[in-house]
């Protein structure tokens, strides 16, 4: 799930892409990445606003043994038999050597995106992000995808009855597809940070359609504004994006408060994560 | 220890090859096909379903004891067809149309398939005219379908609404499944049961069967 990377970047590890500049990396061809200096009236006014194709290398990609084991449902801390640690660790060093991750990351002003977030009209009345996102400081959509490999060796794996593998498989892939999330987080700040438009109480966080109010349908304008089909990424008419190990979202810029709200949306009674509550609480221990 | 408790034992820690030599060896020794899956391989899963379910043991653990399942039946499977012994059922299982998630699906199918069902896998992004149409062809009991999105599930209704108007509604029973689908959702679309993880998705299977 999303975190606050805004504060902590000089600490963290280098990601994804190199500012502006054009990168290649693991034989993805040169990746567009441009910069746009936008003109007010004839005159240059100081906002860069960017589109990045992202590229991930394996080691930031890598997912954590607990996440991994998280996603097949064994809590974080309970000791596992050794075989099913060795598994875990198969199974994401698999993973890794046939993912194919790409992103895309796109600057977007308030106006654009308010048209993005209404979508087809279906989000709930009042939301976090519709309340959110008009105090933000800057606002980026993003795409990013682990690669139909990663799938099709889930299915060979069924298939071949190695079933303890592929499950696990599968959860390490839904792991780093989570964590190509944060990467874009993380570029989205480092950008932010080089173009000198971090402030220090800045927090970088994600949100996505089909979370917490936001109609899952709003991907269609999401993918209408971000063209994730330049990285392979596509949406069907039922808003899920192929390949499936996939996510979509914006990335929201702004001071910590405006990331602070209470659970007290009409859906939030139905909600049974309440997985808001951990990201506020990354957000205050930061 | 009897060749089908040790048929147990192996299959609980997930030994296949152990299972696959002693199921042959238990045909071999003239034990009947019947008693060699109920005694030994269902009872076995049966076992790790109750283990599963009180957290005693991981999913990895349900999984390879799955296989070794499978490697015992892939023996068994010519017998039980030829004595032309019936399944306790016959279910056609899929990830609804539109959509592609299919691990929920698979470890559902993993988990009826232990408890002896016939299970026929339609895969992902099934119309919902493809399970009704092979569930009469297998004159299968039980539809099950699965779905990862809001969006998605709505196909499921579909199925359900398709039954009625063919009048087989009650006659094959619907089962829904997935992150997104609950039991309120379930009754709404007239669907006969939720089953909300894989160990509950084959007791809801079988009390669907048992009151057919
Ligand atoms: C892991 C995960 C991901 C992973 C992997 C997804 C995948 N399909 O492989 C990643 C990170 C890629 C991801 C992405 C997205 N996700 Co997601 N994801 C999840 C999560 C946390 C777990 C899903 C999972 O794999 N569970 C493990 C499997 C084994 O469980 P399962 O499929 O539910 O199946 C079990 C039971 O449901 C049941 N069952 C399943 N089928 C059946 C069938 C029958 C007949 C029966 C009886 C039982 C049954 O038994 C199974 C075994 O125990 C769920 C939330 C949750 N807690 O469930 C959200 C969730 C599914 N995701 C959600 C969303 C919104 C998304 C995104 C759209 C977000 C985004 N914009 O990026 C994308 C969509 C991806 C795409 N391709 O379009 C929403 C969907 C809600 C909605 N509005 O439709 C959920 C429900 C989270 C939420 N909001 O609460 N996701
Ligand atoms: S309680 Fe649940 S639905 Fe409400 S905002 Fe938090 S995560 Fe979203």
């Amino acid at each position: 799930m999303p975190q606050c990377s805004g504060r902590r970047l000089a600490g963290r590890t280098a990601t994804a892409g190199g500012g502006c500049a054009t990168q290649q990396s693991r034989g993805v061809p040169a990746p567009e990445s441009r910069c746009y200096t936008l003109h007010s009236r004839g005159r240059l006014c100081y906002t860069v606003i960017m589109i990045e194709l992202l590229t991930f290398s394996t080691d930031d990609l890598r997912p954590s043994r607990d996440q991994v084991l998280q996603n097949q449902g064994i809590p974080a801390g309970v000791a596992v038999p050794a075989e099913i640690d060795a598994l875990c660790s198969n199974a994401i060093d698999l993973m890794l050597e046939i993912a194919a991750p790409a992103g895309v990351l796109l600057e977007i002003s308030k106006p654009d995106f308010a048209t993005v977030y209404q979508g087809q009209g279906q989000n709930e009345a009042s939301t976090p992000v519709g309340d959110i996102f008009p105090r933000a400081e800057n606002l980026a959509l993003f795409a990013a995808t682990l690669g139909q490999g990663v799938s099709r060796e889930i299915k060979n794996l069924f298939e071949s009855n190695d079933l303890a593998l592929a499950a696990m498989f599968d959860s390490a892939a839904s792991a780093a597809a989570d964590r190509l999330g944060e990467l874009a987080e993380i570029r989205f700040a480092e950008f932010l940070d080089q173009n000198g438009r971090n402030t220090p109480e800045t927090c970088v966080l994600r949100y996505s359609p089909g979370y917490c109010g936001w109609h899952i349908s709003g991907q269609k304008k999401l993918f209408e504004f971000l063209h994730p089909e330049q990285i392979g990424l596509t949406l069907r008419d039922s808003s899920l994006m192929e390949p499936l190990k996939s996510v979509s979202g914006v990335i929201i810029v702004g001071p910590k408060e405006i990331h602070s709200f209470p659970m007290s949306y009409p859906f939030c009674s139905q909600c049974e994560t309440r997985g808001c509550r951990e990201r506020i609480r990354m957000l205050s221990a930061d | 220890m009897s060749i089908l408790t040790e048929i147990v034992e192996n299959l609980i820690v997930g030994d296949d090859e152990k299972v696959s030599a002693l199921t042959q060896k238990a045909i071999d020794d003239g034990v009947l096909p019947k008693q060699i899956l109920d005694d030994g391989l269902i009872a076995g899963m049966n076992t790790i379903g109750q283990q599963f379910k009180n957290h005693e043991i991981f999913l990895p653990d349900v999984l390879m004891a799955a296989r070794a399942m499978y490697a015992g039946m892939d023996k068994l499977r010519p017998l039980l067809l030829k004595e032309g012994i019936p399944s306790p059922g016959k279910v056609v299982l899929g990830t609804v149309r539109g959509d592609l998630h299919d691990i929920g699906k698979n470890l559902v199918g993993i988990m009826l398939k232990g408890a002896g069902f016939e299970v026929i896998d339609l895969g992902n992004d099934v119309s919902p005219e493809k399970f009704i149409q092979t569930a009469r062809e297998h004159d299968a009991a039980v539809i099950g379908m699965s779905a990862l999105l809001t969006t998605t599930m709505s196909a499921m209704k579909e199925v359900t609404y398709q039954l009625k108007e063919e009048g087989l509604a009650g006659r094959i029973k619907v089962i829904v499944g997935g992150a997104p689908v609950s039991a309120e959702f379930a009754v709404e679309i007239g669907a006969d049961a939720h089953g909300y993880d894989a160990a509950n998705a084959v007791e809801r299977v079988k009390s669907l069967i048992s009151e057919n």
